[in-house]
């Protein structure tokens, strides 16, 4: 049954967890942002048997699940031959985490170049720019402000996976709602505080997302000539 | 080599447990999507209100702090119990992906054009006839891709369910990985590799449903 009680006295105990789940949101979200453009350049290598097996590895890390993932990192890195070391449990839900989001984010940058107007690299072309302006001066600062919003939904959508590093000992919010729960036996009211938390923070950046996507394709909506037919 | 077949036969033991709980999660969430999305585009704000507060909750909190909330604290609040674990974490990833889903078929009805219900009302049908025979046969192609991705996020949240003690693929790997220290990398490793081949035909169907979205039809 539902105790105020136990709401009241588990909440100071979870909330302590904050820190460590916003902690491992951040870092595993730039480690993805960085390792996203790494994916962008191991697939358009001149050679295509490299750019063909990068993206098989992608779409591997892609397709498989981000909790087999964490355990492999955590439990079995540090049995590879030659490279295995151990990671801390936070090391290795962070690497875990931001190499799988990183072949989404990867994903995103792309369909930000290649909305960029094959005229533009033409027009590099032509003024003779090299390729390091034609990237940093013409193509990424068009390619990369429309794709705010779909990263901002990657960073809610990876905000909802950190709690999968309380099965290896993070202890951010959910694990210290089970903690808790075995504790005292009052599972309900410590998991509830979880739901709210992330509901919280979750829902009132979805709805900034939403509006800082409708302001997005308010400004970069193809220039259409619009036929206003008068009723 | 060995080992790794080894290993490969040791998992098939949690092969059907994954499988099943992955085709049940995927048609429940099928129906909940449809269920859910359809009931946002009605004229009732009541319905409309309580499918919206469905979706935005299942999608603003974390699929393992629902299945943690099914598994702890719906026995206790309710004092009902779901049935087994295997239904826990169909019922928990059908909720979840459903409210997830639900969102494609409400922006991909949506996205159908104006004219479309102008014409249907014209040619005097009603709103169900609408909707069934003018509206959704062109607004399911839209969906098709999305489909096939959220079908790759479902099989990947299976593996979740070996959190509440089901025998998944995931479980026996762990075990595996317990007793022989020293394969474990080798053991998660072929884990990944079923996972992948699961996924393999949900991969190659969300590129073919990607293209049967974009082909013909003006406009």
């Amino acid at each position: 049954m539902w105790s105020w009680e136990t709401f009241i006295d588990a909440f100071p105990f979870v909330i302590e967890g904050i820190n460590i789940t916003l902690g491992l949101t951040v870092t595993s979200y730039l480690l993805a942002l960085a390792a996203g453009f790494i994916w962008l350049v191991l697939e358009s290598t001149p050679s295509r048997i490299i750019n063909f097996f990068f993206h098989w590895i992608r779409e591997f890390i892609r397709s498989t699940p981000p909790l087999v993932q964490i355990f492999f990192l955590y439990f079995a890195w540090p049995e590879v031959p030659y490279v295995g070391m151990t990671f801390t449990p936070f090391i290795a839900a962070m690497l875990a985490l931001g190499i799988h989001f990183s072949t989404y984010i990867s994903e995103v940058y792309r369909s930000g170049i290649e909305s960029v107007d094959q005229g533009q690299w033409e027009a590099s072309k032509a003024l003779n720019l090299s390729t390091k302006d034609t990237w940093m001066r013409i193509v990424l600062p068009q390619a990369l402000p429309p794709t705010i919003p779909m990263l901002g939904n990657y960073l809610i959508i990876l905000f909802k996976e950190v709690p999968l590093a309380a099965t290896i000992g993070v202890v951010g919010i959910l694990s210290l709602a089970r903690t808790y729960g075995s504790n005292t036996w009052a599972y309900l009211e410590p998991i509830t505080i979880v739901a709210i938390l992330f509901l919280l923070l979750s829902y009132p950046s979805a709805l900034l997302i939403r509006w800082l996507e409708k302001k997005m394709n308010n400004r970069f909506e193809k220039k259409e000539t619009k036929v206003k037919v008068s009723k | 080599m060995d080992s790794a077949l080894n290993i490969l036969s040791y998992l098939s033991q949690g092969l059907w447990t994954t499988v099943s709980i992955f085709l049940a999660a995927t048609f429940f969430s099928f129906v909940m999507a449809f269920f859910a999305g359809l009931c946002r585009v009605v004229k009732n704000p009541l319905v409309r209100g309580v499918t919206t507060a469905y979706v935005e909750i299942f999608r603003g909190t974390s699929l393992i702090v629902q299945l943690f909330w099914l598994y702890y604290a719906v026995p206790m609040l309710f004092g009902i119990n779901l049935g087994s674990n295997w239904w826990v974490g169909v019922i928990a990833i059908a909720l979840n992906y459903g409210a997830y889903m639900s969102e494609v078929v409400r922006s991909s009805v949506l996205s159908v054009d104006e004219g479309q219900t102008e014409a249907a009302i014209a040619l005097n049908l009603s709103r169900v006839q609408r909707m069934r025979h003018v509206i959704l046969p062109q607004a399911l192609r839209l969906m098709l891709p999305e489909f096939g991705n959220y079908m790759i996020q479902i099989l990947k949240g299976t593996a979740l369910v070996s959190l509440i003690g089901l025998t998944d693929i995931l479980y026996y790997g762990d075990i595996y990985r317990s007793t022989n220290l020293d394969e474990g990398p080798l053991a998660y490793l072929m884990v990944l590799i079923m996972y992948f081949i699961i996924a393999l035909p949900l991969i190659w169907l969300s590129k073919k449903g990607e293209k049967i979205s974009k082909k013909g039809v003006a406009g």
